[in-house]
């Protein structure tokens, strides 16, 4: 349970923060008693993407049906002066009192100086690692440790593979592309110890062509099951489902997308943290600065699983579900090697999720077909 | 001053007709008050001191990428690989700040600067120089560049020049605070809008006023009478070129020096592609290219607010700029036609 | 080969897949420019007109269920935005290549516009047809899975080609092509030949547009193309106006740009992001290489200004 004391611990740290903040936000919160509490979303694809942005604007819908809270969002914001500007005109023409930008560029350098420059604002990051000293306090960020429901989606694939084979089409070699990419692996090696994964890496969020064009080349290469971290799982799945192999999710439920193939997926679910954060904000405090969690949390889950999940996976995936909820599982354990032979976690070493460590990754586990440069 | 007359009633009417089809498209298919779509995009933009920052701090890089087809243009080159110059710029920039960090902070702006200029210089002036000595098509050979410059540039930043520490976000290492340029006193709108706006003076003068920029008129009309007068029209279209280049390698600087601190795939969001438009739209006027990167920086910052206040989606204001660019063009046209004027000598 | 993989045979087999694959919308793009620019006009719009044909094929195989009624609305949408970009190019003193720039810009952004409420649902897709039944290895079969529209792009290329140079349409084509005075001298109207020229090739560039949202990848969003069009236009100088060449140079950069894929999927793994600019560094070295001074002008039209 030392997974619950650090988030406990952090939780502390946030409730500090937060005194210190609702004496900036003070005033701003005594006026605004009877306005609304207007919340401002940036998103940096089209927020129906049936993927990362539409997991946030799902999340943000719900949001819009709570009283006294009024949303607004834009879509399509580059990672620019741009994004400052949208954040900027949200507090200055709609008054927005609590910003949630959702990509993980906008943190460093854009949202830092927007919170410098508006200390009575609450800014909230999805993605960034805020930490205490370094960091203003009227600044946040939150996360999900998907790679949680990545690895109960890896035993299913595992489990239903025939070919040992699992392919991943990512974006780029990044910490938490490569942190789900692993926990995928050792989730599917969990069950089949010979199982490897293909990872081919498109180099960019929303490259549908490549995204078809990766998807088929681990076709080819015998690879029966494929899974991806790209803004858009969509392509991937409806071309894992056209071949007739197995998919497994990202983001958002595709299951609509590949009625056959669909094992299950890894889901976000970001209205147990908005509504948490919207609700500290009425009662006059502010929200946590440092939010994570996982399946326990509810801030993760897992599709329901499809049709071809093999039954032994199913049933493999939910002990582990259970183990990881209660605290005797951890992902990250040693000894781990990375695929190049050298040990990136010793024996005796288990890491909990909250572990920063886990958070800057820059290998890829054995087993994992690929490199990270 | 018929002929002024026209220079302002010609676009106006472009505009206009612009207006009229947005707000048809906008009544008809999106069900919102075409009027109410325009009041707020005027207060989106030009509406408050905070949307002329927003507004003037978008147009900022569009002044300096839009000089990059302008320039050349002169000469009758069309020029589009904008968003390489400013790519390669960009990242020679970082690359050359990152280098100088222990020097004083106007020695490394310095570096940086021209190291962007020499580099965006050099990239366009390849695309001149096939063109001049291998016939290669500079319109498609300069595409074709800034499909590299972007490989290229998403190779450096995630490989040789990563920074470790830039976990999800892939960048180079950073500049250092102190060798940041920052804004403009009194404003939240970086230097970039003034190196943009002396850049653009500048090559007016040099167009207007030498004998250099008399020599690319020449050009310009007519290449073959250029040769005849023993004009080195190489010369001529490599300086263009570096100039243009130059000058989009420039805002690849600003972007790092003024809004990134680092080099990273956010340099490649389509600042040089909408400098394409700005030129085309200002005729290719370096002072022309003030006033229409304000207005297309205008749209951009207004497209926010349609997005919050009406729904929108984001392609509206695309849709906009669009209908305007044809309609300007198409504009062209009237010119001479518009008003009755004297007959000309 | 019993888990059935191919190891390093892959790469070849995944760049011919690859070819066959993405080099569609090239296909049709880039013979549809090819005739547009064999009248004398050039049209760099056609990436808008690409998108658009995306998302009205998308929309209407939606509404319809019928993929092929959508094929044929994206082909009368592209008519329409080709009739569109010849009909502002005739008003005297209009750039074509400005012109082409701002249509590309209207056409994506009308499409996004337009296709919002059309990116949750999925239409029925075009069928494809299996030509490698004769084989045992799946992935020469999945390999040799062939759309229609591929098939028809190959045709519509040698005909094209055929027509150009054979039948008395064709000539007139070539004709408002090379010299507007020749033209002239024997009666043949240049703006109506070269409207007809550049609504055809939009048509085409709509229907490449059918099959990127309708077969291959087979979705609509907006990411989609990513710049398909504007690179089919470059590929048309590539070819040197010959709408053979067109084919060859498409099936040859829908190859290159299945090389970083295969790379990967066999583990070479180092420098990704450079193979991806192969195709691009391709072409530009056949540029360079194919072109000189003195050749330029060969096989380009005489009256096609951009490319003097």
């Amino acid at each position: 349970m030392s997974d619950k004391f650090t988030i406990g611990r952090r939780g502390l740290l946030g409730g500090a923060a937060g005194a210190a903040g609702a004496a900036a936000l003070g005033l701003a919160g005594a006026a605004n008693a009877q306005k609304p509490l207007v919340v401002g979303f940036i998103y940096v694809g089209p927020r129906d993407d049936y993927g990362y942005n539409q997991a946030h604007a799902e999340a943000a819908a719900v949001l819009k049906k709570m009283p006294g809270v009024k949303v607004v969002e834009e879509e399509k914001v580059p990672e620019t002066v741009a994004v400052e500007k949208s954040m900027e005109s949200m507090i200055n023409m709609d008054g927005a009192t609590l910003l949630f930008p959702t990509s993980f560029g906008y943190f460093d350098p854009h949202m830092l100086k927007m919170a410098v420059k508006y200390p009575k604002i609450q800014f909230r990051h999805c993605g960034g690692l805020w930490t205490q000293g370094k960091h203003p306090m009227n600044t946040g960020s939150y996360f999900g440790y998907i790679d949680e429901a990545q690895y109960l989606s890896g035993i299913v694939a595992g489990a239903t593979s025939k070919s040992g084979k699992l392919g991943f089409v990512a974006a780029k070699p990044i910490p938490q592309v490569l942190r789900n990419i692993n926990a995928f692996t050792l989730g599917a090696q969990s069950v089949n110890p010979k199982v490897t994964t293909q990872v081919i890496f498109t180099g960019d969020w929303s490259l549908p062509v490549k995204e078809a064009e990766a998807t088929n080349s681990m076709i080819a290469q015998g690879v029966d099951v494929v899974t991806c971290h790209v803004d858009s799982p969509k392509v991937v799945i409806e071309t894992a489902e056209r071949a007739g192999i197995f998919s497994s999710g990202y983001h958002c439920n595709q299951a609509k997308l590949a009625p056959k193939g669909y094992l299950t997926g890894a889901e976000w679910n970001w209205e147990r943290i908005y509504v948490d954060m919207v609700n500290a904000m009425k009662a006059g405090q502010a929200p946590g600065n440092f939010v994570r969690g996982g399946l326990k949390d509810g801030y993760v889950r897992t599709s329901a699983y499809g049709p071809a999940a093999a039954p032994a996976g199913k049933e493999k995936a939910d002990a582990a579900k259970l183990a990881i909820l209660n605290g005797s599982l951890a992902i990250f354990k040693g000894p781990l090697k990375d695929n190049k032979g050298n040990t990136v976690i010793p024996a005796g070493t288990s890491y909990v999720a909250t572990e920063p460590k886990l958070e800057s990754m820059n290998y890829l586990v054995e087993g994992v077909v690929g490199a990270t440069s | 001053m018929q002929q002024a007359l026209e220079r302002i009633a010609v676009p106006t009417l472009a505009l206009l007709a612009s207006a009229i089809a947005f707000g048809l498209l906008l009544a008809v298919y999106a069900r919102v008050d075409p009027l109410e779509t325009f009041a707020l995009m005027y207060q989106g933009a030009f509406g408050t001191w905070f949307s002329w920052q927003n507004t003037l701090t978008r147009a900022a890089p569009l002044i300096l990428t839009a000089l990059c087809t302008a320039l050349p243009a002169r000469l009758g080159f069309i020029v589009i690989g904008n968003e390489g110059a400013l790519v390669v710029g960009g990242v020679a920039g970082a690359a050359a700040g990152i280098a100088t960090s222990g020097a004083s902070p106007l020695v490394a702006q310095l570096a940086m600067a021209v190291a962007a200029m020499v580099m965006g210089g050099l990239w366009i002036a390849l695309a001149g120089a096939l063109r001049q000595w291998r016939g290669v098509n500079e319109t498609i050979s300069s595409l074709l560049l800034t499909y590299i410059a972007i490989a290229l540039m998403n190779h450096f930043v995630e490989g040789p020049l990563r920074d470790p520490s830039s976990l999800n976000k892939p960048s180079t290492w950073p500049i250092g605070d102190a060798n940041m340029i920052g804004t403009i006193p009194g404003t939240d709108v970086h230097w970039g809008l003034v190196f943009g706006i002396v850049a653009c003076l500048l090559a007016w003068v040099v167009l207007r006023f030498t004998t250099w920029g008399f020599a690319m008129q020449v050009i310009g009309g007519n290449p073959k009478t250029a040769r005849m007068m023993g004009l080195d029209v190489g010369r001529y279209v490599l300086l263009a070129c570096a100039a243009g280049g130059a000058a989009a390698g420039l805002a690849g600087m600003v972007e790092v020096a003024a809004v990134h601190g680092r080099a990273n795939a956010s340099l490649a969001v389509g600042y040089g592609f909408a400098g394409i438009l700005v030129s085309f739209l200002a005729r290719h006027h370096p002072l022309a290219i003030i006033p229409v990167a304000v207005l297309l920086g205008g749209i951009g910052a207004s497209g926010g607010l349609l997005q919050r206040r009406l729904d929108l989606p984001d392609a509206a204001v695309v849709v906009l700029q669009g209908i305007i660019f044809v309609a300007i063009l198409a504009s062209e046209t009237l010119y001479g036609r518009l008003l009755p004027r004297k007959r000309e000598g | 080969m019993a888990d059935g993989g191919l190891g390093i045979w892959g790469v070849p087999l995944a760049m011919l897949a690859g070819a066959i694959r993405v080099s569609t919308p090239f296909i049709f793009v880039s013979i549809g420019e090819c005739l547009t620019e064999r009248s004398g006009r050039i049209n760099l719009g056609l990436e808008g007109t690409l998108v658009m044909g995306a998302m009205s094929a998308y929309g209407v195989a939606l509404g319809t269920d019928s993929p092929w009624l959508g094929v044929l609305v994206a082909a009368g949408v592209g008519l329409l935005m080709g009739a569109l970009h010849a009909g502002i190019c005739q008003l005297p003193r209009v750039n074509d290549i400005a012109t082409g720039i701002g249509l590309m810009l209207f056409g994506t952004g009308l499409a996004f516009f337009l296709g919002k409420p059309f990116i949750q649902p999925k239409a029925p897709n075009l069928g494809a047809i299996d030509l490698g039944w004769w084989s045992d290895i799946p992935q020469v079969r999945q390999a040799l899975q062939v759309n229609y529209l591929f098939v028809l792009g190959i045709v519509l290329a040698f005909a094209l080609a055929w027509a150009l140079q054979n039948t008395r349409w064709g000539m007139i084509v070539r004709l408002a092509g090379e010299s507007v005075d020749a033209a002239l001298a024997i009666g043949v109207s240049v703006g109506r030949v070269r409207l007809i020229a550049t609504s055809i090739g939009g048509a085409f560039a709509g229907i490449g547009g059918a099959f990127l949202s309708l077969y291959y990848p087979g979705s609509w969003n907006e990411g989609l193309s990513s710049g398909q069009g504007l690179m089919a236009v470059a590929l048309v100088i590539f070819a040197r106006w010959d709408p053979v060449r067109c084919l060859w140079a498409s099936l040859l950069f829908g190859a290159a740009g299945a090389i970083s894929p295969a790379l990967q999927s066999i583990g070479v793994t180092q420098g990704y992001y450079l193979f991806s600019a192969a195709p691009y560094v391709l072409t530009l070295a056949l540029m360079i290489a194919t072109c000189s001074p003195e050749r330029s002008l060969r096989g380009a039209p005489g009256e096609l200004g951009a490319v003097k």
